[in-house]
């Protein structure tokens, strides 16, 4: 003897938020049911297993059958099938396209492909997020990545218009579709100890400095590309390195600056031409998409391991850098301020946030 | 030519893929109507086209446009094969057709297909022109308004009542005509839908010409209904109660002030109060009153193959015993001029043939008295009804089967005819003139048929059903209606039809009221109930063996009496167990399937203040010699008194104490009544030792001398009561409670479950179905939680038997959530209770002014004696009172009593009001159109309220714009991809809420109210992967507002916007 046949269908569409955090999360009916049972909505309610297995298998049923409208977003809106009160549709149209840091932070920087997504179950093992859940995840980066990627306008914006997503969840998206584009290398063991927020918050700083659209507004240009322009500029830099005089009236105007001032003193004037040396290369290596790509790695071969060895503090760092950038301006045969600028300040402020200490 | 019918398409959005490889659609829409069809360009390789077509023109005959439906069917568009159909669109004009309703139907409406279920929207416009045609012989009954709801409408008056009318037409069912061997499923499928809705049109334009002979306009408590036959046909047939209705449009609203009910501080006064005044309102005659529900059971003769039994009681009952409307008893106590009236209201009806009305609330002063529960079943075999005309008939021409009843000895027109003579004579034994909420049903399982037919015998005032009548004297009843006149007996005490105790009215102590009352109606909304109600259900189910034909009517005949029997003796339990002593709503559903019958009767138990408090149950065993068997006697009798004290302070039941008069009872054997019987331990003998049945503290025996006995109670007991915060009934009110909040949550749920033990007793049968409806109940609850502290309303079960081993149960019901601070006396002021009087009050009000201005002036000694009468304490029983003319001074001075208290009191309530505000999001003090735009600005889609309720708490209906009567079908051959049945069921169901909501959306509405889903047959197969389901589904669309938004606008007189209820001054 058995139920064949269970179905509630509200005129408002019931949803309960706990359940479709647990439909999210890759669960099972059955899972779920146990979780719900530990989580004592039974005693609460003076329900039976039997009326929440019902009412589990049910919301799930709602939940698949609102997936397809989940997938686009903008038609949840106006579809007839399901009455959802606004607030409800925001709401589930967060927690859908919400993801796990560590999910994210392992696809983080590659290519979106069927390749990635068959890696899904090692990510699954390894971050203890069900399969399902990391599929979840995995398509919308990849959903959100294919509609943006031919965009034109700023980034963040596009993403919350067609996704109807928070500011906030937009640009942790903008960030993902940033990485995936450009396919900077993240996973090296190097890498290890940075978050995705860490990443993110790169993303951010190269997509508002770095890219067409953040010179020009009006410009009808993609944000997911760096301005090739600038990146071309980034080689005259050189001159701060390979002119020899250049090098030491930098290094002396940043020690004048420094001296008395940092315990690590003498370490960062033994150290100055090698950082110095480490940041401009980078900046002259740019134009390859290769280097693009092994930017963070660089940052932190380059820069963040030497200082780190040397026990700077990330007061230390920010003192240093602070006057590195401002001691170029001083230098009169060094043309190229704005570039510097433009390059040092997003490299000030990515290293900074990269300097766990 | 009298009509002329314009369509436009104008564009689709979110169409399916229909071109693989393009990933798009080519699309172009088929605008059909009668026999004549225009098509659009094709808009190529687009998923969202945009037709933007010219005005479709058609010309046709009213007629038509009340029979056809417009068909838009969106195609896609293919050079080399056959155009494939996307989906169709069915839209019924006749909300347009009545000047009242709709004007324009304009909107996005989901593209259905019976296989893939909605595939996009497509925007269309309909208007239709029609031209006066005063043609005398017409055919067409363009105007006559159709209401689901079974009251009058909120904005509307009743001017009269006029009575029944029904129809029926028959066709063959598509499904099973020759040609669908060779069709596919899907065309047999959509010719289903079409023939069905083409039906529907015809039975509605036939019902309304008849609203038109009897002078009316207006058809209110629409039921209809398809019994789909199998081989032998389909049938639609539809009853309601033909009125002539007057829109309201008050331009002032003083009404609150009239009603007598809410203007009393205290309901116990207040009702000495009326009783004071009564003896004007002398209840009719003398007749008889039936305690307890009659229910009989009948098998016509008719043909050799239905078997005619009557259960014993039937057959007393039958026999009219008391000569109706002449002087008589009623002389008693009644003046002449009440006999007078009564004899009136009696022509009015007798001229009827069936005094039927399928209301189930009414105007106030039209429903004096209740008798009981009617109902009358009849199995029938279903032979294929052979008619050249109709055997070779490819089209779906439509065959009223009244034209070929001369040939035919048997036609469902006479199956129905005959049920309800037999209603008519039950309800005659019970001393009344007239039956009301009144309905019919079917259950079909291969070719038995049970027919069934059900209402409540009562006796109602002539007052609309007259156009001229006594005026003045009508007035009287209207004010006196007091809240427990309807429970009068309405038959002779000296000559009862059924054995039965009757004790002096606990409100009035003037008139008799029997011990327990059992109705089909809703509660009277000026009952007087102690406490809060609850849903009472009982549920039966029966072995049957398998039978072919004759032999299986035959079974099912001998089944039902005890089936019956056994129901009623579950809920007259369960109510005693509740400490209620009254039934309203109950609808008893019996449904047959190849080797079993379910019985599931569903209705609201109250406490009547007017009737004497229930006994409670003693348990009585019949070899009193074991001790331990005893015992476990006295602990289940323990086990019952507790429940009986947990329900008593559950649902807030403290009847006032009073001295109880047992009137002497003219019953030869007092005991033998209050002595429940199982059907088969009848001895009555050794009930003299235990004399338990005295007075009223009548306990009700029951003995347990079988096992079966044993499940009774237990299964008694193991009804779980509602968790905290929940309340339920099958009615349109929950009495106790008044603060309804906005919040609202209309629901279906369906289960169906297999049964795998094949060798099931009765008793395991009936624990499973008892399980199945407790489990889904408490589904409901658990679900719902969020809205708690809330209310089931409407909660309406319906079971059917698909299959050998499967039961299906499904229900439908609205989740309100109510303010739990305010149950005090103010409560009972509040929104709803305005509200619900809203309109039977500006009814009342555009009547009495005139009057009352004349005699406005009455004096002051006067009404400050009604002020006395009406305020003091208990006053003791006076001498009836027949001196009219003094008593119509009293009379008016009473109404400006009462409506300065009205005044006072609405200031009381202002409190109450606004703490509601406060939880209103929108501020006070904006204007109209303002706050209109920000209801809406949310989303692109209308938000549409379904409720199966006539009305939305904190809401006034503005407008009605028409019926919805939808029938869809959806079938599947890929059961498991779509998630099994449970999968298929689910967006078949939200797929016909969206349909509905997209219809009402429309034409310009925001709600559908008595919304009522008749029928949900589903049938699979999962072993070829398939399934098949048909709904069908009922309601009225409505435009409403808000009543905070109403007040916001001051009341403009000669402005259609200005219709500020009167129940907006209470909030």
């Amino acid at each position: 003897m058995s139920v064949e046949l269970d179905v509630f269908v509200g005129n408002t569409t019931i949803m309960d938020k706990e359940v479709y955090q647990l439909w999210l999360n890759g669960y099972t009916v059955n899972d779920a049911v146990k979780v719900r049972i530990e989580g004592g909505v039974m005693e609460e309610c003076e329900a039976s297993a039997e009326v929440l297995l019902s009412d589990t298998m049910d919301q799930f049923r709602t939940f698949q059958m609102c997936e397809r409208l989940l997938q686009n977003p903008a038609k949840l809106a106006n579809q007839l099938l399901f009455q959802i009160p606004p607030d409800r549709q925001a709401m589930l149209i967060e927690r859908y396209y919400a993801f796990d840091d560590d999910v994210v932070r392992e696809v983080l920087g590659k290519k979106l492909s069927k390749g990635t997504k068959k890696d899904l179950d090692d990510v699954s093992a390894k971050t203890g997020i069900t399969l399902k859940s990391c599929r979840r995840q995995f398509d919308n980066f990849k959903r959100v990545f294919k509609v943006v990627e031919e965009l034109k306008g700023p980034l963040v914006e596009n993403i919350k218009q067609h996704f109807l997503l928070p500011d906030q969840l937009a640009r942790d998206y903008a960030a993902i579709v940033f990485f995936a584009n450009n396919r900077f290398e993240t996973g090296k063991k190097k890498l290890q100890y940075l978050t995705f927020q860490d990443f993110a918050f790169c993303a951010g700083q190269l997509i508002n400095n770095w890219t067409v659209g953040a010179v020009d507004n009006m410009v009808e240009d993609m944000d997911v590309d760096l301005d090739k322009e600038f990146l071309q500029d980034l080689k005259d830099l050189k001159i701060l390195i390979t002119d020899k005089d250049l090098l030491d009236q930098h290094k002396s105007l940043v020690c004048v600056a420094l001296r008395g001032k940092t315990k690590v003193f003498n370490e960062m004037e033994a150290n100055f031409k090698n950082l110095s040396r480490g940041l401009v290369n980078i900046a002259a290596k740019l134009t390859n998409t290769k280097d693009v790509r092994d930017f963070f790695i660089d940052l932190v071969e380059k820069f963040i391991e030497p200082c780190k060895s040397d026990k700077w503090t990330a007061t230390d760092v920010n003192l240093y850098l602070t006057h590195y950038t401002n001691s170029a301006h001083i230098l009169d045969t060094f043309k190229h301020q704005n570039v510097w600028t433009r390059y040092m300040g997003v490299i000030k402020s990515c290293i900074l946030r990269m300097y766990h200490e | 030519m009298p009509g002329k019918l314009k369509a436009k398409i104008v564009a689709g959005r979110h169409l399916p893929v229909m071109d693989r490889a393009s990933d798009l659609t080519d699309a172009f829409v088929e605008v059909k109507f009668g026999n004549t069809t225009f098509k659009t360009d094709v808009y190529p390789k687009s998923l969202n086209p945009q037709w933007n077509s010219e005005w479709f023109k058609f010309e046709v005959d009213d007629e038509d446009l009340q029979d056809e439906p417009l068909q838009i069917t969106v195609l896609d568009h293919d050079t080399y094969s056959a155009n494939d159909a996307i989906g169709k669109v069915y839209i019924d004009i006749d909300p347009l057709l009545s000047s009242e309703a709709a004007t324009v139907i304009s909107g996005w409406f989901p593209i259905y297909d019976t296989i893939h279920g909605i595939r996009g929207e497509i925007n269309v416009l309909v208007k239709v022109e029609l031209f006066n045609d005063l043609n005398r012989f017409r055919q067409s009954s363009c105007g006559v308004k159709f209401f689901c709801t079974t009251s009058i409408p909120r904005c509307y008056r009743a001017v009269m009542v006029h009575g029944f009318v029904e129809e029926l037409v028959v066709n063959e069912d598509p499904e099973y005509q020759w040609i669908d061997r060779i069709r596919t499923p899907r065309a047999s499928n959509e010719a289903r839908q079409r023939l069905i809705s083409l039906m529907s049109g015809e039975l509605q334009r036939k019902i309304g010409l008849k609203v038109l002979e009897m002078g009316g306009n207006a058809v209110v408590g629409y039921l209809q209904c398809f019994d789909l036959e199998g081989e032998s046909g389909l049938v639609v047939r539809a009853i309601g109660t033909a009125c002539t209705l007057d829109k309201l449009s008050n331009t002032y609203t003083p009404a609150t002030a009239i009603n007598p009910c809410n203007s009393s501080p205290s309901k116990d006064i207040k009702e000495a109060g009326f009783g004071e005044e009564a003896p004007g309102v002398p209840l009719s005659s003398g007749p008889p009153t039936p305690l307890r529900a009659q229910t009989f059971s009948s098998f016509s003769p008719s043909k050799s193959y239905s078997r005619q039994s009557s259960s014993s009681d039937t057959e007393l009952s039958l026999t009219p015993k008391t000569g109706m409307g002449s002087g008589g008893s009623a002389g008693k106590e009644a003046g002449p001029l009440k006999a007078l009236l009564r004899q009136q209201t009696q022509t009015a009806l007798e001229q009827r043939e069936f005094p039927f009305f399928t209301l189930t609330s009414f105007p106030p002063g039209f429903l004096l008295h209740v008798g009981g529960v009617v109902s009358a079943r009849s199995v029938k075999l279903l032979d294929r009804i052979h008619n050249p005309a109709l055997g070779n008939t490819r089209s779906y021409k439509l065959l009223d089967w009244n034209s070929f009843t001369a040939d035919e000895p048997e036609t469902r027109d006479a199956w129905w005819e005959e049920i309800r003579q037999e209603i008519k004579s039950h309800a005659k034994a019970l001393g009344c003139h007239a039956v009301v909420g009144y309905s019919e049903s079917t259950s079909i399982c291969e070719e038995v048929c049970i027919l069934s037919a059900s209402g409540t015998a009562a006796i109602l005032s002539s007052r609309f059903m007259q156009d001229s009548a006594l005026d003045t004297e009508h007035r009287f009843e209207d004010l006196m209606s007091p809240g427990c006149a309807f429970c009068h007996i309405p038959y002779d005490e000296l000559n009862m039809p059924f054995p039965a105790q009757l004790t002096y009215c606990h409100c009035c102590r003037r008139y008799k009221v029997p011990d327990v009352l059992f109705t089909t109606i809703d509660l009277p909304t000026e009952a007087n109930v102690t406490g809060k109600g609850c849903l009472i259900q009982a549920r039966l189910c029966r072995t049957k063996k398998k039978a072919q034909g004759e032999g299986n009517a035959t079974a099912i005949s001998n089944l039902l009496p005890f089936l019956e029997y056994e129901l009623h003796t579950q809920l007259m339990n369960k109510l005693k167990l509740r400490s209620m002593n009254a039934l309203f709503g109950l609808r008893i559903q019996i449904s047959v399937g190849e080797n079993m019958l379910l019985g599931l009767a569903s209705a609201t138990g109250v406490y009547l203040t007017a009737l004497p408090s229930p006994g409670g149950i003693q348990i009585a065993g019949k070899t009193p010699s074991d001790i331990t068997y005893e015992q476990h006697i006295s602990n289940m009798q323990k086990k019952i008194n507790d429940t009986i004290a947990k329900n008593k302070e559950l649902y807030e039941i403290n009847p006032p104490d009073l001295v109880e008069e047992v009137i002497g009872s003219p019953i030869p054997e007092p005991r033998q009544r209050s002595r429940l019987f199982r059907s088969h331990s009848e001895s009555s003998d050794e009930v003299s030792e235990l004399d338990l049945s005295h007075g009223k503290k009548d306990a009700f025996v029951l003995e347990i001398d079988d096992t079966d006995a044993v499940e009774d109670i237990h299964s008694l007991l193991t009804d779980a009561p509602t968790p905290p915060g929940f309340y339920s009934c099958n009615t349109e009110i929950m009495p106790g409670i008044y603060n309804w909040t906005s919040a609202l949550q209309m629901f279906t749920s369906v289960r169906v479950f297999r049964l795998s033990n094949v060798n099931l007793t009765n008793q395991g049968l009936n624990k499973v179905f008892n399980d199945l409806c407790e489990n889904l109940l408490k589904s409901l609850y658990f679900k719902l939680r969020s809205m708690v502290p809330c209310c089931l309303c409407h909660v309406n079960f319906t079971v059917a038997v698909p299959e050998d081993e499967l039961i299906q149960v499904a229900v439908t019901a609205v989740a309100m959530s109510f303010d739990k601070d305010q149950t005090q006396e103010n409560g009972r002021q509040s929104i709803d209770k305005n509200l619900m009087k809203a309109i039977t009050e500006n009814e009342d009000q555009l009547q009495f002014p005139l009057e009352l201005s004349a005699e406005s002036s009455s004096n002051p000694l006067n009404s400050a004696k009604g002020l006395s009468e009406v305020s003091g304490p208990l006053p003791s029983a006076r001498a009836p009172s027949v001196d009219y003319s003094s008593f119509t001074d009293r009379c008016s001075s009473w109404i400006e009593q009462l409506r300065l208290k009205a005044h006072t009191i609405r200031c009381g309530s202002i409190k109450t009001m606004s703490s509601l505000e406060k939880a209103s999001p929108l501020p006070e003090g904006r204007s109209r159109s303002l706050r209109s735009n920000r209801s809406y600005a949310g989303s692109s889609v209308t938000v549409v309220k379904m409720t199966p309720l006539s009305f939305i708490p904190g809401t006034k209906i503005i407008k009605y714009l028409g019926i919805i009567n939808m029938f869809f079908i959806r079938e599947t051959t890929s059961l498991r991809e779509e998630g099994g049945v449970s999968g298929f069921l689910h967006s078949f169901i939200a797929e016909v809420f969206a349909m509905v909501r997209a219809h009402v959306a429309a034409l310009g509405g925001n709600a559908v109210v008595s919304y009522n889903m008749k029928e949900c047959v589903f049938m699979e197969n999962p072993n070829k992967n398939q399934a098949q389901c048909l709904i069908n589904v009922s309601g009225d669309a409505v435009i409403f507002v808000r009543e905070s938004e109403l007040e916001a606008t001051p009341p403009q007189p000669h402005s259609a916007s200005a219709q500020t209820s009167s129940s907006g001054e209470g909030t």
